[in-house]
């Protein structure tokens, strides 16, 4: 691991990852993920440095879209492109024009029009970036749409699971909660299936529909079992709106069936690590004291994780941008 | 004014046949078939078909014309230069307009407006609760007056079987027509794609296809009790089928249609959140879509529908959850549904039965054959010329056809309507 990205030359570690844009994890190479991962790596230790400043996004312009509320992801790509040197710009859309009216080709023509570099989108609709992809000439970042893909999520877990556990491959990995409505359990369950490990979705089967199946997880409805020798633990936040009957009976029966605790954690592995996306129910899917342990929760190191893996993202598509430009 | 088409291919859906022959035309209506170098007699016009095939024009259940309301989507016009290049020579045409077609008045209006402008034939379904809001009946004796040929509250469901059973009950004492859509409401609320792996990838609403079987079942039911004329407007999943099948059996007055788009794609079509490809119902699994042009085969499935629904582009450059629903399809029914019979699933004679005989029978129309003493509505067409659809070449003044830049094959040459023709640009 070098000690500061040099970032005006191309790294080695850059050269496999050809997208254009970053809208989910499925169009990603096993080699395009690795590639993502080693360069946030050396991020990692450029955050950890008193002096922080990269020059990969200099001169760059940074917008971040959010059409839906988020503190934690837009404050993790702001601070990763400020740290890149870019000027970074928030927009909060709900506030703004989608409420006169505008419809979301329109806003992003008139974004387009001041000539970003990378746009950065949340949208509570499935495939609402994809389309803005298709419409604008900047790179476009995926920061979750709908319910379909969270893809620097599941990057950051990627790089806070290798680190953790020295490989991201034949792992056995069991994901709890709300995978029906969670964009964050497909890009997992896509990027940790592409890169060769053992997943299991755990959940009540009104939130992990068997269809689930047929990406090539295995389905457990009883948590003890699906828990049984596993050597990650993901935990999915279960949204407020789900909590009153739709889905579950109610907050406290699913804490006892499928709350993590330390009775169910006993069964995984030893060493098991316990993630959650955040921001977390304490007392709903994860018990107070093992989001708490230092031996076994990563769950800060991933918010670390985050912002090195948005800087090297950026990095990456802003090199593909700066190929293509001179290319004509 | 006699007219004589020469030298074709006939397409008989009645007989299940295709000869050679010629078709005799006097006054709009077919007055006898000959043998296929028949000569006229006393100055007969003489056309000749040059071998193409020659098949009774479609009868399309469940057009949506746009107006009133909406004209810029569709107009009477627009629609019926796309119905006659596209082989249609009766549009029976949908009431989901705005304002809803629920009143004599609004049917009127929309039948004056139809014969200045429509150079095929037009016949209205009305709605058969008052705005399609599943509260009240509407006049239904009144618009039977007025030319309703059957009715219907098109994509709505009526959710209070009481109301549906009265509404069934009436409309029977006056010998109605009622096309519903069956669909269970509160399972399909807010879907957008069937369920099924594809659906969980792309993190879309879905809907198990198993709605569509519930919302039959309960239709069938009714219909034990009622005894109403009863049409479902589109069947698109296998797991319906044996529903239909035994309500057939039964004896019940029930046949059932199914769209062009459920016969030709399936779910994966959507790809990445094609909204042109955003049905209702959603498209189904390939199994589903197998299951159902089997059913057009054997006769299950009696009607195949274009379900027409222009829709402007600003209403399908959405994302997918929030673009509206439907495809324009007057202009591609006839090429799409020729791809089943390049793909060797069905033969012309099973399609023409399905696109013009089934439904001018289910509507009572003398139309839909080719025999003597039926009206002169016709379609010739050559089912092996291939062309690249370009969706801005259609008629439609909306051009949201899921077909767009794909390979087709199979074109109208000449339609005519009452004898007369009313689109001749492959002669």
């Amino acid at each position: 691991m070098t000690a500061q990205p040099a970032s005006t030359q191309p790294h080695s570690s850059g050269t496999g990852f050809r997208q254009k844009h970053l809208l989910g994890i499925e169009p990603l190479h096993p080699t395009e993920i690795t590639a993502i991962l080693d360069l946030a790596d050396e991020y990692v230790t450029l955050n950890r440095q008193t002096k922080k400043h990269g020059d990969a996004l200099a001169g760059l312009t940074q917008i971040n879209m959010f059409f839906e509320n988020s503190t934690r992801t837009q404050a993790s790509f702001e601070l990763a492109g400020k740290r890149l040197g870019a000027d970074v710009m928030n927009m909060a859309m709900q506030a703004s024009s989608i409420k006169k009216g505008e419809t979301l080709i329109d806003t992003a023509m008139t974004l387009n029009a001041m000539h970003p570099d990378l746009l950065v989108v949340r949208h509570p609709h499935s495939g609402a970036v994809d389309l803005l992809g298709q419409k604008v000439n900047c790179a476009v970042l995926n920061a979750g749409d709908g319910r379909h893909e969270h893809p620097t999520q599941a990057l950051l877990d990627a790089l806070t699971i290798r680190r953790a556990k020295g490989r991201l491959h034949r792992l056995n990995i069991a994901i709890c909660g709300d995978v029906a409505h969670s964009r964050v359990a497909r890009s997992n369950l896509i990027l940790l299936g592409k890169m060769e490990n053992r997943i299991r979705l755990v959940g009540p089967p009104t939130l992990v529909p068997s269809q689930f199946a047929e990406f090539g997880a295995e389905i457990y409805d009883d948590m003890h079992e699906g828990l049984r020798d596993v050597d990650v633990v993901m935990m999915l936040r279960l949204q407020k709106e789900r909590m009153d009957g739709g889905f579950i009976p109610s907050e406290r029966e699913y804490y006892h069936r499928y709350g993590l605790d330390a009775d169910k954690l006993a069964l995984a592995k030893p060493d098991a690590i316990v993630m959650h996306p955040g921001p977390m129910n304490r007392g709903v899917e994860i018990d107070g004291t093992i989001a708490d342990d230092i031996n076994r929760s990563v769950i800060q190191e991933q918010v670390e994780m985050g912002v090195a893996v948005r800087m090297a993202v950026m990095d990456l598509l802003a090199r593909n941008l700066r190929t293509a430009n001179e290319a004509g | 004014m006699i007219r004589l088409l020469k030298n074709a291919q006939l397409v008989d859906p009645e007989a299940q046949t295709i000869t050679a022959g010629s078709v005799l035309i006097e006054n709009g209506t077919i007055t006898a078939i000959l043998p296929v170098d028949a000569t006229p007699a006393n100055g007969a016009e003489v056309v000749d078909c040059r071998g193409k095939h020659l098949a009774p024009g479609i009868v399309d259940i469940g057009v949506k014309i746009c107006e009133p309301g909406e004209r810029h989507k569709e107009s009477y016009k627009s629609a019926g230069l796309a119905a006659a290049a596209g082989g249609v020579t009766t549009m029976v045409t949908r009431p989901d307009t705005t304002p809803t077609i629920d009143n004599p008045e609004t049917l009127e209006f929309v039948t004056r407006r139809a014969q200045a402008d429509s150079p095929v034939r037009v016949l209205p379904i009305a709605a058969l609760t008052k705005g399609r809001d599943g509260r009240e009946m509407t006049e239904i004796g009144f618009l039977m007056d007025a030319g309703a040929v059957a009715f219907s509250d098109c994509d709505r469901v009526v959710q209070s079987t009481k109301v549906f059973s009265r509404a069934l009950t009436y409309a029977k004492s006056c010998g109605a027509l009622v096309i519903a859509h069956p669909q269970e409401p509160g399972l399909s609320a807010g879907a957008a794609a069937t369920s099924g792996k594809f659906a969980a990838l792309r993190g879309l609403p879905a809907v198990s296809p198993m709605a569509e079987r519930m919302g039959l079942d309960r239709d069938i039911a009714l219909l034990e009790m009622t005894g109403a004329r009863y049409h479902a407007d589109q069947i698109t999943t296998a797991r319906a089928l044996p529903a239909l099948e035994r309500a057939k059996a039964n004896g019940l007055d029930i046949t059932a249609g199914t769209s062009i788009h459920h016969l030709t794609l399936n779910e994966l079509d959507v790809a990445d959140y094609r909204t042109f490809f955003k049905v209702k119902p959603p498209l189904r699994s390939e199994d589903d879509r197998l299951a159902v042009v089997d059913a057009v085969r054997t006769g299950l499935i009696d009607i195949i529908s274009s379900m027409h629904t222009p829709q402007d582009e600003e209403s399908k450059r959405l994302p997918f959850e929030e673009a509206a629903a439907g495809a324009v399809a007057l202009e591609t029914l006839l090429p799409a549904a020729l791809r089943l019979y390049h793909a060797q699933l069905l033969d012309l004679p099973t399609l023409f039965r399905a696109l013009s005989l089934n439904p001018a029978k289910r509507l009572g129309l003398d139309s839909g054959r080719l025999s003597v003493g039926a009206p002169a509505d016709l379609v010739l067409f050559d089912p092996d010329v291939p062309f690249v659809l370009d969706r801005m070449k259609l008629r439609s003044k909306s051009q949201n056809t899921p077909y767009d830049t794909q390979k087709m094959q199979g074109r109208v040459l000449a339609t005519y309507v009452g004898g007369t023709a009313v689109f001749a640009e492959g002669l």
